[in-house]
């Protein structure tokens, strides 16, 4: 799960939202569709938008090797929300986050558009997710190009998958708390990655692997959960791991996660199962982050470090939040990326 | 020593307070309307920088498309698509309680962080801003202008005035706009984009809007507003200069004294000095809050005035500077010293011996008053130069301050040589007696009736102008508004079905097609009209060639207004060039008053053909006799048109003459104002002399005339005199009337109204007039009846 949205709806609502958890994610649907259990995927249409739902994204993160011997990490992220429930395609807005991670520091760029004139929008076939000049686009969803800028950098890439769609949860069914809170989820966590990317310095040829996430939901967190940190891991022995932690307000956590064979068949894990704990808090603008952490598996023999490449993975849109590059250690080797939202930013005294 | 002196200067306005309050008044009044006029001024200019700002993106420059026409939303897309990061907006008026009121229709979720607009929002305003029904944001004043629109109205401090910030689709809603006005170009621009001219080739990179060109529009109205405010001043400085100069004079034997006793002629005129800046800046605070006053109530007006001229928005609010509390001193100051000039330097002059009695400063010899007539002959030749020579409009104002001041100077002579006049044809001793003491008299009086004069004949020119006006402005609505009922269609589609709609039903359709451009480097407004009779019927020309309309239904030919003819001397028989290239010639001139730009009528053909671009929405229709509301049902029906997208052509002629009535409010009210003024000149006067008077009376009822007797005489002096002043200021207003409306109104607006005489409006303000120096001459003439008859025996008993 990696629901930022959170932050996206937030810049939407009202600073009162605060006081009910993470504001949208965490009201009631009032009149938006909600996820149903019995519901299965079916492709190529639900790679397109579910405009009943409240909220919804296509997220991919890639970490690449560049032909300079560097790594580099990539997100590319459209988001769906909207602003009144029916569907209406003027009452929906778009939003999309793109970043670099590179030696030198990590870029981000955010674009805003409204609905309904064709500035922004998803087509499932063929498939072109775009939001100005930003796109995603190819004849399906497991061959797309990905493109994004910001004022002095950009990246064009080519996704090619080689496994399959992979459903989260049960069939895709995801649960978020146990309240019952769920969206309908899956992922795409085996794209081969080719291109380049273009830096102030001049373009860099890159390669690498890609994940993508694809949510749609209504009001998939709880008033009471207050953030999450979120890890896809590619383990070198071709598993993928997919985890997440909802932090609730009074210091526990609801964690889950799906573990991924190299052939992409997905094993729930039970809440619980995984474990995430963190090793080293850094401070990112100002707040405090753990941006180094231990996981464990004992159900998979798993015990890893799993470490940002850089503590400043700071996104700086609207509502900020971290996500970036990480280095996987210990019984697994590996690396994949992080995501952490809802740390508090200092009090301010004004 | 210093303190004594004074103390002995002081008690002379201890024994007089009421000249202390004329002096005081005169003073606080002048620098009233001064100071309000000023904040008037500064109010508005600042209300155009701050819209300026907001408008014209602050600096953000942007794209437009030719012709001001509108931006499709495909256009905005491609672009967005290109990698240009623009913003559009929609940028219209609505209509708000007491006038218009500016719209801007902005994107939340594009709108570049550096344009002035973003920094009105704050991430809390977005959910309200976006939500169906959206919130509009204006400042609390605006606010309070837009109770049709309810609660969806959300004040905010901090706003430019006079503008409502919404969402683009309520703009779009709220105006009818197809398409964006504009597209703010982001100053940060992404790493790679598509050439401009390959992802918009009709758009063109347009500057911001300044607050520049705002003020050169409104520059004329502002100057209006100065000359006012200056010759209010100047006859308040008629009062302060007779009260100084009074006071001056009475204390003559006071002055005389403390120089006999040894006090140096420069410590006096310190002293005197001292003592008149405590005064001025007393009496510059009093009026600086009065000023504030007639400022704040005239403001709302005022923005009316500016909102329905020149679109420009200006708001009811008035916040003050400390730059503006000074000035208003500085400028009590500066008058004081002025007024009091002439008395200073006598005090500094006079020999210590001087004779005590108090010698009527009044009394000024003859040569006083012809050197005065000297100065008006001056006065009228500066001004028959300004006319001759002089251009523009302050070359206007320099002829109007000239004649008026001619005028008044001029006037004691020829009102002594009236007075002699009469005389001569006296035929009783005491007739005589009134005629000589009259004149004698004249002279005190002068300065204030000069000031009777200037605001009389300001009250008649100005009021000429403004009927004269009214008038040519009523004539010229009926016949320029010839359709019965005007209908804007949403686009050019529905455009095209109303009008197929319209023809089946109606006697005509007169199609209202424009578009702009640039024309003779000035942005110009381009009509097309139709080949149709009523033109020819109705169609006010001031000038033209022969068969002008026959030639217009042929397409040879183009009308331009009067402002756009004599601000580039354009003349029928002359080419002009428009936009795309072609020339043509010019047929007729026509009068279009309340416009500020230039337009030029071409007919509708050679538009469409030239300019395709040309908006093709709205209609006049000929209805005939009374089937405007059958109609105006049918199109409600047939097309769902809202109700603003039909007006008949009763309310758009009510909604034009409202704002002329409001555009002329303000003068209106300063008119008044000079004229009260003008009275407490002369109630001032009369009092002061009545005082001085008893020495020449006491004679009189020595000899048998009764208190009574002579406080009629003295009452029935006043009227003469008023009445005498009145009957001269009638041709110098109708003078300063044809002034306003052949020159300074061809300079400030670029249209010359054909003047009109209205003696019953003179006949009411002689009433008044005459009102004003019967309720001025009263209390001297109440007080003298009521005399006791010891006070005029002891004229004879005092040695003076």
């Amino acid at each position: 799960m990696n629901a930022r949205a959170f932050a996206f709806v937030l810049s939407l609502l009202p600073l009162a939202g605060f006081a009910q958890g993470f504001a949208g994610l965490g009201s009631d649907a009032d009149g938006y569709a909600l996820p149903d259990p019995a519901t299965r995927f079916v492709f190529p249409e639900d790679h397109g938008p579910h405009p009943d739902f409240r909220i919804e994204w296509w997220y991919v993160t890639a970490t690449l090797d560049g032909a300079d011997g560097e790594t580099y990490g990539v997100q590319w992220t459209l988001f769906r929300n909207a602003l009144a429930p029916g569907g209406d395609p003027d009452r929906q807005v778009w939003m999309g986050h793109a970043a670099l991670s590179t030696p030198d520091g990590h870029v981000s760029a955010e674009r805003l558009a409204r609905g309904g004139i064709g500035q922004a929008g998803v087509e499932a076939e063929p498939f072109e997710a775009w939001i100005d000049e930003w796109r995603m686009a190819g004849p399906t969803l497991s061959e797309v190009t990905l493109t994004a800028q910001g004022a002095d950098w950009a990246y064009d890439l080519g996704l090619d998958a080689d496994g399959p769609f992979v459903p989260q949860g049960v069939e895709g069914f995801s649960v978020k708390s146990e309240a019952g809170q769920a969206s309908h989820y899956y992922l795409q966590p085996f794209y081969d990655v080719t291109g380049t990317i273009t830096l102030p310095s001049g373009p860099v040829e890159v390669s690498g692997e890609a994940w993508l996430d694809r949510e749609w939901s209504s009001q998939p967190l709880t008033g009471s959960q207050t953030g999450w940190d979120w890890i896809s891991l590619h383990l070198d022995d071709g598993h993928r791991l997919m985890g997440y932690r909802l932090r609730e307000a009074d210091g526990g956590a609801y964690t889950v996660g799906t573990w991924i064979a190299p052939d992409g068949t997905p094993d729930p894990l039970e809440p619980g199962e995984l474990t995430m704990t963190p090793l080293r808090i850094a401070e990112v603008e100002g707040r405090e982050v753990p941006v180094d952490w231990q996981i464990t598996l004992p159900e998979r023999d798993l015990d890893i470090r799993v470490e940002a490449l850089r503590d400043d993975s700071w996104m700086r849109t609207r509502i900020p939040y971290w996500e970036g590059p990480v280095a996987v250690t210990g019984t697994h080797e590996g690396r994949g990326y992080l995501e952490m939202s809802g740390y508090a930013p200092p009090r301010q005294d004004d | 020593m210093i303190r004594t002196v004074l103390s002995a200067l002081l008690s002379h306005w201890r024994r007089r307070p009421f000249q202390l309050v004329t002096l005081i008044l005169g003073l606080a009044l002048a620098t009233a309307l001064w100071s309000g006029v000023q904040a008037i001024n500064a109010e508005a200019r600042k209300s155009y920088a701050a819209a300026a700002d907001v408008l014209g993106g602050g600096g953000v420059s942007a794209l437009t498309a030719p012709a001001a026409a509108p931006i499709p939303v495909e256009t905005y897309v491609a672009l967005r698509r290109a990698g240009w990061l623009v913003s559009p907006v929609i940028d219209g008026w609505i209509e708000g309680d007491r006038g218009r009121v500016r719209l801007l229709g902005v994107d939340p979720f594009t709108l570049p962080e550096a344009s002035p607009a973003a920094g009105s929002l704050d991430t809390d305003d977005l959910a309200g801003l976006v939500a169906a029904g959206g919130d509009m944001l204006a400042d609390p004043v605006t606010a309070g202008r837009l109770s049709a629109f309810g609660d969806r109205v959300v004040p905010r401090e901090g706003l430019a005035s006079g503008l409502v910030l919404t969402d683009l689709t309520v703009a779009a809603e709220l105006t009818g706009q197809q398409g964006y006005s504009r597209l703010l170009i982001d100053p940060v621009q992404p790493l790679r984009q598509a050439p401009l001219d390959e992802a918009a080739p009709d758009l063109a990179l347009s500057e911001p809007q300044t607050a520049d060109d705002l003020g050169r529009l409104t520059d004329s109205f502002h100057l209006n507003l100065t000359a006012f405010g200056l010759l209010s001043f100047a006859v308040g400085l008629f009062i302060v200069n007779g009260a100084v100069g009074l006071a001056f004079e009475q204390r003559r034997s006071v002055f005389r004294t403390l120089r006999a006793l040894g006090v140096p002629a420069g410590t006096l005129v310190g002293l005197l000095t001292i003592e008149l800046l405590i005064f001025a800046v007393i009496a510059g605070a009093i009026g600086i809050l009065l000023g504030y006053i007639i400022a704040a109530s005239l403001l709302p007006d005022v923005a009316a005035t500016l909102r329905g001229l020149y679109d420009a928005s200006v708001e009811g609010t008035l916040t003050l500077s400390p730059a503006w509390w000074l000035s208003g001193l500085v400028i009590a100051c500066l008058g004081t010293a002025l007024a009091a000039a002439g008395g200073l330097l006598r005090v500094a002059r006079m020999p210590p011996l001087a004779p005590a009695r108090p010698r009527a400063w009044a009394m000024v010899s003859g040569r006083a008053i012809r050197s005065q007539l000297l100065l008006a002959g001056l006065c009228l030749a500066l001004a028959c130069l300004a006319l001759v020579a002089g251009g523009g409009l302050a070359g206007g104002f320099v002829l109007l301050g000239g004649v008026l001041l001619a005028a008044a100077l001029a006037l004691p002579a020829v009102l002594s040589g009236l007075v002699a006049l009469a005389g001569r044809s006296a035929r009783t001793a005491l007739s005589e007696w009134f005629w000589a003491d009259t004149r004698q008299q004249l002279p005190g009086l002068s300065l204030a009736l000069m000031a009777l004069m200037l605001a009389l004949s300001a009250n008649i020119g100005v009021g000429t102008m403004v009927s004269s006006f009214r008038q040519t402005f009523t004539g010229w609505l009926d016949q320029r508004l010839v359709s019965d009922l005007y209908v804007s269609a949403r686009d050019d589609a529905e455009g095209g079905r109303l009008r197929t709609f319209l023809e089946a039903r109606a006697e005509g359709v007169l199609p209202i097609w424009n578009t702009e451009g640039d024309i003779l480097g000035a942005p110009t407004e381009i009509y097309g009209m139709a080949d149709h009779p009523i033109y020819a019927r109705t169609w006010p020309l001031l000038a033209s060639l022969p068969e002008t309309w026959a030639r217009m239904g042929r397409g040879g030919g183009v009308l331009v207004n009067e402002q756009l003819a004599r601000r580039e001397d354009l003349s029928p028989g002359d080419l002009l060039d428009l936009p795309g290239g072609f020339r043509d010639e010019i047929l007729g001139v026509y009068s279009d008053y309340g416009n500020p730009l230039g337009q030029v009528v071409i007919p509708l053909q050679v538009l469409t053909d030239r300019y395709p671009e040309a908006e093709r929405t709205d209609f006049g229709v000929l209805v005939g006799d009374g089937g405007t509301d059958d109609l105006r049902r049918a199109l409600e029906g047939e097309f769902g048109l809202p109700a603003d997208a039909m007006t008949d052509q009763a309310a758009l002629k009510a909604f034009s003459l409202s704002i002329f009535e409001r555009t002329f409010a303000v003068t209106g009210a300063l008119n008044v104002l000079t004229l009260g003024v003008a009275g407490v000149a002369i109630l001032t006067s009369l009092l002061t002399l009545a005082s001085m008077r008893l020495p020449q009376l006491a004679p009189l009822w020595a000899l048998g005339l009764t208190r009574g007797r002579l406080a009629r005489i003295e009452f029935l002096r006043a009227l003469v005199l008023a009445a005498l002043t009145f009957v001269l200021s009638v041709p110098v207003g109708l003078g300063l009337a044809w002034i306003l409306l052949a020159v300074i109104n061809v300079e400030a607006f670029g249209w010359r109204l054909p003047m009109f005489v209205y003696p019953l409006q003179w006949l009411w303000l002689g009433l008044l007039s005459l009102a004003a120096a019967a309720l001025a001459g009263l209390w001297p003439a109440v007080q003298l009846a009521r005399r006791p008859p010891a006070d005029l025996i002891r004229v004879f008993t005092h040695e003076r």
